[in-house]
């Protein structure tokens, strides 16, 4: 098992150096000069060129490149363009703030989503299940902003109960906390329901009805754990694309957190800063799948069992599956990042 | 006579309610079994063999399935009428069920003994510590050395899961044990290892056992007495001499036509012609009319009523009716 671990963590730096150089690309093509956006209309082209020669624009692609890579190698992420600080101290101010935010998310998420989506499988076909699956359809549907908008002009506008921008207190969570989580309710709810509807059919189910086992036992101890493995996977994937903030919710209501700050260095060009975000959150993607894929050992004794097979071995069809479910979720969170 | 019957299915209806429309998979069936005694259901995939298992443990899904009529007694008592903790009970302890395939029957990320406990530690008052030796006990009957315990269904062959299958079955020596073809998803050699073992078992601890086929060499071999299920009825039933000795529905007949037999030469198996009619759509009078050698004008109007042939032996046709159509045909 530590075996593994070891191994998957090694697996990530080739994913953080192509990531790098994706994102490096990116920015090199992306039309827009940094100096001219730092200096404003205002500028003279002597001094706008001055702030090129100093921030290292006019080298060319594989020397700037080059300086990157090296800064990386070292652990440094350069410096902000427009506070001159240090990027990885603008992140760690930040990231934190995004953490707990998207932590209260998928905590609120698993347990509104299992609950529904358990109630809604046991009970397919019915009035519950109708209701659940159309709200399920809303919320993923629904833009999150939307939802948000309509809950400050509901709460804070109309009835003047929460306020409507700002995170200084207990208070200031909920508004964020119900628009973002409303999409990793609604996947949850889902997933949960399919994979339990998929579950509570099979033969050992019966079998365990069979013993005179309570039903809720029958449910949880015999049937949920048995559909955890693809709730587990979208709960990962929902939470790993919160650490990349809710990028428009946190301006809808002024969180300063890391989707905040990207929007605002992607608005100034601001390089250093937008790919020191991207790899931190590439960082942070890689050990939530890493995570859940460990979660699925505890789970499963099958991934158990191939886990701790030796190195070298074919490699197993459901270790496969899983990797393939982990790459998935680190696109997904890539284009969320990448607006 | 009537007391030591320890099963009593008494006009026992079971429907599934589904969009396309009633699916009548069990119709009025009669069926009893004596304590200790080993009866055979035999019949094609979908005449409602398991549906009536099913009915028995109180395990049909619902929704769509219904039991629609009749009476279930065990014991004496009506199970229909037990409301569902009583019900839960007697499941596990009193009945118990091996299913068709073990390799879908075991919950894969529970150990194998862990499994057995569970059933043991709902019926019976023991610490988790009683529950895992007699668990371990239950194993070694079956044949399986009690350290592959916490070992996990992926771990274990097919025959070996359906061993645990029959350990978890028997593990509180309940009165009734109801197999549901549990060698069909074996392989022929394992399928002798695994009939063999439940036909010892039953001897040793006296159960009376349900067995659901389609192999009538299985019911041959470890069957007192046999019903012939067709399209959801029982169509001729009796002790195992006087069905396959005095063969009496051409079902039946149809069924042991289409066996190969060792002590005569026949050239080609005759098999019965046509296919089992769709249960949400059966024929009117007697459902077997359409493939029946011997139709006669009233087989397609009214369906047959039991008669009795006496020693318990039971028959489901016109041939046989009260009109008495002849006592010697065929």
């Amino acid at each position: 098992m530590l075996r593994y671990i070891a191994k998957r963590l090694l697996t990530m730096i080739p994913v953080l150096i192509g990531i790098s150089f994706i994102i490096f690309v990116l920015m090199y093509f992306t039309p827009g000069d940094p100096a001219e956006m730092l200096l404003g209309d205002l500028a003279t082209p002597e001094q706008v060129d001055a702030l090129r020669e100093e921030l290292g624009l006019n080298d060319g692609f594989f020397q700037r490149y080059f300086n990157y890579m090296k800064g990386l190698l070292k652990g440094d992420l350069g410096k902000s363009y427009v506070s001159k600080m240090p990027v990885w101290d603008e992140i760690a101010t930040r990231l934190p703030v995004t953490a707990r935010v998207a932590f209260l998310v998928a905590i609120f998420a698993v347990l509104i989503g299992i609950p529904i989506g358990i109630l809604s499988a046991v009970r397919q076909y019915s009035f519950i299940d109708s209701i659940t699956r159309v709200f399920a359809l809303l919320g993923i549907t629904m833009p999150s902003f939307w939802l948000a908008l309509l809950l400050v002009l509901l709460f804070s506008v109309q009835l003047g109960w929460l306020p409507p921008s700002g995170l200084y207190g207990p208070i200031y969570y909920i508004m964020p906390i119900l628009s973002i989580s409303a999409v990793s309710i609604a996947t949850i709810t889902r997933t949960a329901r399919s994979s339990m509807l998929e579950v509570i059919r099979q033969d050992y189910v019966r079998t365990a009805r069979a013993k005179g086992q309570y039903e809720r036992v029958v449910l949880f101890r015999h049937a949920l754990l048995n559909a955890m493995i693809p709730i587990l996977t979208i709960i990962g994937i929902q939470f790993a694309g919160g650490l990349g903030g809710a990028v428009v919710n946190e301006q809808v209501f002024a969180i300063p957190g890391l989707g905040k700050l990207m929007v605002d260095a992607i608005k100034a060009r601001n390089y250093p800063l937008i790919q020191g975000s991207v790899l931190v959150l590439a960082v942070l993607q890689s050990v939530v799948n890493l995570v859940v894929d460990i979660l699925y050992a505890f789970v499963d004794p099958r991934i158990r069992s191939q886990y701790s097979r030796k190195v070298g071995k074919k490699a197993p069809k459901l270790a496969v599956a899983a990797a393939a479910a982990s790459d998935e979720a680190a696109a997904t969170t890539l284009e969320g990042g990448d607006i | 006579m009537s007391d030591d019957k320890l099963l009593e299915i008494k006009d026992l209806s079971i429907h599934y309610f589904t969009e396309e429309g009633i699916v009548r998979a069990v119709n009025n069936v009669q069926l009893s079994l004596r304590r200790g005694e080993t009866l055979g259901l035999v019949g094609e995939t979908g005449a409602g063999k398991t549906t009536t298992a099913l009915g028995i443990m109180g395990l049909v899904p619902d929704p769509p399935g219904r039991v629609v009529s009749g009476e279930i007694l065990f014991g004496g008592r009506d199970l229909l009428r037990l409301n569902k903790g009583q019900m839960r009970r007697h499941r596990g302890k009193d009945i118990s069920m091996i299913f068709q395939d073990p390799m879908t029957s075991l919950n894969p990320i529970m150990t194998m003994g862990d499994q057995i406990a569970e059933v043991i530690r709902l019926h019976e008052k023991l610490s988790r510590a009683d529950a895992n030796r007699k668990a371990a006990q239950v194993l070694e009957m079956v044949g399986i050395p009690a350290q592959r315990m916490n070992e996990y269904p992926h771990q274990f062959s097919g025959g070996m899961k359906q061993r645990v299958v029959i350990a978890i079955a028997l593990a509180c020596n309940p009165q009734l044990i109801i197999a549901d073809e549990p060698t069909t998803a074996l392989d022929v050699t394992i399928q002798a290892q695994v009939l063999e073992l439940m036909s010892q078992l039953q001897s040793e601890l006296h159960t009376s056992m349900l067995i659901i086929t389609h192999d009538l060499g299985v019911v041959a071999d470890s069957c007192q007495s046999v019903a012939i299920m067709y399209a959801g009825r029982i169509v001729e039933s009796g002790r195992i001499e006087d069905i396959y000795e005095d063969t009496k529905h051409p079902y039946t007949k149809g069924l042991f036509s289409s066996l190969p037999s060792l002590s005569t030469k026949v050239k080609r198996l005759k098999p019965i012609l046509g296919l089992m009619p769709d249960p949400a759509n059966l024929p009117a009078g007697c459902p077997f009319h359409p493939r029946c050698d011997s139709c006669m004008p009233i087989c397609t109007e009214l369906d047959p009523q039991d008669t009795g042939l006496g020693n318990g032996h039971m028959v489901r046709c016109h041939l046989y009716g009260q009109h008495d159509a002849g006592e010697d045909l065929a």
